[in-house]
């Protein structure tokens, strides 16, 4: 007790004595603190004004904040295993036939049955052939007379010069070598040396190299250099699975083998690199609420789509309103046959089925493939002209009851304007009225818009919306799978539809005199 | 009689104002710029064997009294319309009332469903709160209310889908019939059927029943705070009493008339959730054929749903005088 009787005495709480008829001994509040009072005491009402701002807040001021733009587009690498070059290991007998001469198919079958027999020789169609073994796996067809008909082998002679075709007679004489480890040879009247591992040079440049194994691209441009080939093979032989290769551009990559043995080859896969748009990432620190079907941020869309959802139910209600001020306004003034001309215009507006026809409208323009900027802009004008009558018909009758007050007649013997007497005394009367009625209007609006984006006619990308974000449910894998794409979206619409309708309410109240509390 | 009078005067009045929404329809289809039908004439010429394109444009645009001026066009239109005669839809390439008889039915009694169930639950759920104002109660319902007016259809399809179909696999995600309906006895086809639009009926009910609910709650305070009611407590009859003789009778005025003149809504089909769901109703066709640019269906179902919203207006306008016989007057 004697702590409060000091606190009063302190100088801000000091209690000044007045008279007890002192107009100051009354607290007077304006009628605008009387109804902002009754406002905030309405808890659900308040709980409405806070969603509110944070939406504002969110929208607004987030889309300053974020580090990424409305249309940002995120990328993520992927490894793709693209079938790179397949590699047989040759057990058959291949054939060349030399210049001149030709070892048909036929002949060729009867060269493998003489050499699988261990004979030299053998007869076919009353022809006398020989079959000289002039190395390891490497036979010489001829004639009795000893012309030479063609070669039989098992290693392969590549070219390491791309696009190089080989002589039989380079053929003939790499094999001899090769097969005998002789080390050097001539043909064509070059001079080439061959190491143990099949490498051919002509002194200074490598120009082919003898092999088992036949390497073979997958795709048709791609040439395979000797280098590479020869580490192929040797991971081959030592059984590896994997190996990395960098090639003569610097660009390295993985590779891997598998052996089928189906169809006895090795498959070399290429593990490369791609770029791709960041589709659906899930939420992380980066990208708090993922990322849409586009790569892009939906934390980001979201921001950028309630200032549009936003920014569009506000031009949309301000349209309406301006329009059911004027109109109703004119009606409820003049009575006689211009309300009746205005309330039959009402009517006629209130019977048009606006969302069908709002559906039409965007389908064509679709068609018409109107720039989604210009599109926004329509789609307000349409709504908002769709939306006055509701207004005009709430101020009307509002208006028809002011008239006939007294405050009305003293403003007629003032001799004050019409237009004055309307819009400065009338209307002002209605504002309670119309505040309520825009405040539920915009959450009906929103509404709207998001309904036409979700169906793919009001904003369209690359704007955002909460409603056309949500669009993307239409995909039922996305529905399942992805919660974060659509959930969000939905319920910031919710949130905000439902607190324009709470504030709109909790003002209907406290504006209310007869409120009793 | 004066009711008589006032119904006849309301019914001339509809009339007028039918012809003049149909004529800025009309109007506004007209403006829709040529190339839409160039385009819908192009797609159709392309149909493997179909017209050429210049007939397409001929059929078109004579179908369409396009080759006249909008009032000249519009007056065909209208005598076409009431001589019964809607024209083919470009989109389902049958005659416009064939499609109509094909799916109004169905809407029909999805509204009949949600209907009755909206009206089973927000009318005592509006009376409970109005009955204990400021309570609890009366905040949790009207918060559950607004909720309901709030809620995006689509967000709200989609959730039912998500939890019904999807975690729980009650239900399909689209469509009126399951795979193996034709296998079905006539019974399990029914059952199929219910099965069905169980979802959509959910979703038109819980959307639908807040504004009903509000109103209840509006009207049910407004007759709470009335003399008579005073006079009634006053009396010393029960709370019980007071509220469900005299109070609920009153309330029923506005109820009445408001929900007598939304029962020619019941044809209106849902446009939004039947697209959802893809139940093949009156709203499912509409929005095919609207987005496809399908003007006579189009044109039908605008008419149509105009004459609702009128014959709407006039029955809760005549409920209105006949329950109330202030009114009348006016």
């Amino acid at each position: 007790m004697s702590e409060n009787e000091t606190k009063n005495t302190s100088p801000e709480n000091e209690e000044v004595q007045y008279s007890l008829n002192d107009d100051r001994r009354v607290k007077v509040l304006s009628p605008g603190a009387m109804v902002a009072k009754r406002f905030f005491r309405n808890r659900i009402a308040v709980v409405g004004l806070s969603i509110l701002a944070f939406m504002f807040l969110f929208s607004f001021l987030g889309g300053i904040i974020t580090p990424y733009t409305e249309d940002e587009q995120f990328y993520r690498s992927e490894y793709l295993n693209k079938e790179y070059a397949g590699v047989v290991q040759n057990v058959d007998f291949r054939f060349v036939s030399a210049e001149g001469q030709d070892l048909g198919s036929v002949l060729q079958a009867q060269v493998v049955l003489a050499t699988q027999r261990g004979n030299d020789s053998f007869t076919y169609r009353d022809v006398d052939y020989q079959v000289i073994e002039e190395g390891t796996d490497f036979y010489r067809v001829t004639l009795a007379d000893g012309t030479t008909l063609g070669i039989a082998y098992k290693d392969i002679v590549n070219s390491s010069v791309e696009g190089a075709k080989i002589s039989y007679d380079f053929y003939y004489n790499a094999l001899l070598a090769y097969t005998n480890e002789s080390g050097s040879f001539s043909a064509d009247g070059k001079e080439f040396t061959i190491d143990e591992n099949g490498v051919v040079s002509d002194g200074s440049n490598e120009v082919a190299f003898i092999s088992r194994y036949v390497v073979q691209p997958i795709m048709s441009d791609v040439f395979l250099s000797r280098d590479f080939q020869e580490m192929l093979i040797v991971c081959l032989e030592d059984g590896q699975d994997t190996f990395t290769y960098t090639d003569e551009n610097g660009e390295t990559a993985e590779y891997s083998i598998s052996y089928r043995p189906d169809v006895k080859n090795w498959s070399v896969r290429q593990q490369t690199e791609t770029r791709i748009y960041d589709t659906y990432a899930a939420p992380s620190a980066k990208h708090w609420l993922g990322t849409d079907r586009n790569g892009m941020d939906m934390m980001t869309r979201l921001m950028y789509g309630g200032r549009v959802s936003l920014i569009i139910g506000f031009i949309v209600e301000i349209i309406s309103t301006v329009l059911g001020i004027i109109m109703g306004g004119l009606a409820g003034y003049f009575g006689h046959w211009v309300d009746n001309l205005i309330m039959r215009i009402v009517d006629i507006f209130y019977c048009i089925p606006s969302m069908p026809i709002i559906i039409i409208l965007g389908a064509a323009m679709d068609a018409m493939s109107v720039d989604p900027q210009i599109r926004m802009l329509y789609l307000m004008l349409i709504l908002g002209f769709l939306g006055w009558p509701g207004m005009a018909r709430l101020i009307r009758g509002q208006i028809l009851s002011l008239r006939e007050q007294e405050f009305m007649t003293a403003t007629e013997a003032c001799g004050i304007s019409v237009s004055r007497r309307i819009f400065k005394h009338l209307v002002p009367n209605v504002i309670p009225q119309i505040i309520v009625s825009v405040s539920m209007g915009i959450g009906g609006t929103i509404l709207t818009e998001a309904t036409l984006s979700f169906l793919g006619l009001g904003v369209k990308f690359p704007f955002a919306s909460w409603g056309n974000i949500i669009n993307d449910v239409n995909n039922t894998f996305v529905l399942t799978t992805y919660w974060f794409i659509w959930i969000p979206a939905g319920l910031l619409l919710l949130l905000t539809v439902l607190a324009f309708n709470l504030v709109g309410d909790g003002l209907r109240d406290a504006f209310d005199p007869k409120m009793k509390r | 009689m004066l009711v008589h009078k006032y119904i006849i005067k309301r019914i001339l009045l509809s009339i007028v104002i039918f012809f003049f929404v149909m004529l800025i329809i009309y109007a506004l289809m007209r403006c829709l710029p040529t190339s839409y039908i160039e385009n819908v004439a192009r797609a159709k010429s392309q149909q493997p064997g179909s017209k050429s394109y210049e007939e397409w444009m001929a059929q078109l645009t004579a179908m369409y009294n396009m080759d006249k001026g909008i009032l000249a066009g519009f007056f065909y239109w209208l005598g076409d319309f009431f001589r019964g005669n809607f024209g083919d839809s470009w989109y389902y390439t049958v005659p416009v009332i064939e499609e109509f008889h094909d799916t109004i039915w169905l809407s029909f009694v999805m509204g009949l469903i949600t209907m009755f169930f909206e009206i089973i639950i927000a009318i005592p759920l509006g009376i409970i709160a109005a009955t204990k104002q400021y309570s609890r109660t009366d905040y949790t319902i009207s918060v559950v209310a607004l909720a309901g007016i709030s809620l995006p259809t689509f967000f709200f399809a989609s959730l039912l889908k998500l939890l019904f179909s999807v975690k729980l696999g009650w239900f399909d995600l689209f469509g009126l019939v399951g795979r193996n309906y034709n296998q079905l006895s006539a019974w399990g086809q029914f059952l199929d059927k219910a099965n069905h639009l169980f979802l959509p009926c959910l979703t038109l009910v819980v959307i639908s029943i807040g504004s009903l609910m509000r109103y209840t709650r509006t009207n049910m305070l407004e007759v709470l705070n009335a003399d008579y009611i005073r006079t009634a407590r006053a009396k010393g009859l029960s709370e019980r009493k007071v509220i469900y003789h005299h109070a609920f009778r009153n309330t029923l005025i506005p109820l009445v008339t408001i929900v007598g003149g939304s029962l020619p809504g019941l044809f209106s089909g849902a446009l939004i959730t039947e697209t959802l769901f893809s139940i093949p109703g009156i709203g499912y066709a509409s929005y095919h054929a609207m987005v496809s640019g399908d003007i006579p269906f189009s044109m039908f179902y605008l008419a149509f749903l105009a004459i609702l919203t009128l014959l709407g207006n006039l029955i809760s306008d005549i409920l209105y005088a006949v329950v109330d016989p202030r009114v009348r007057i006016a």
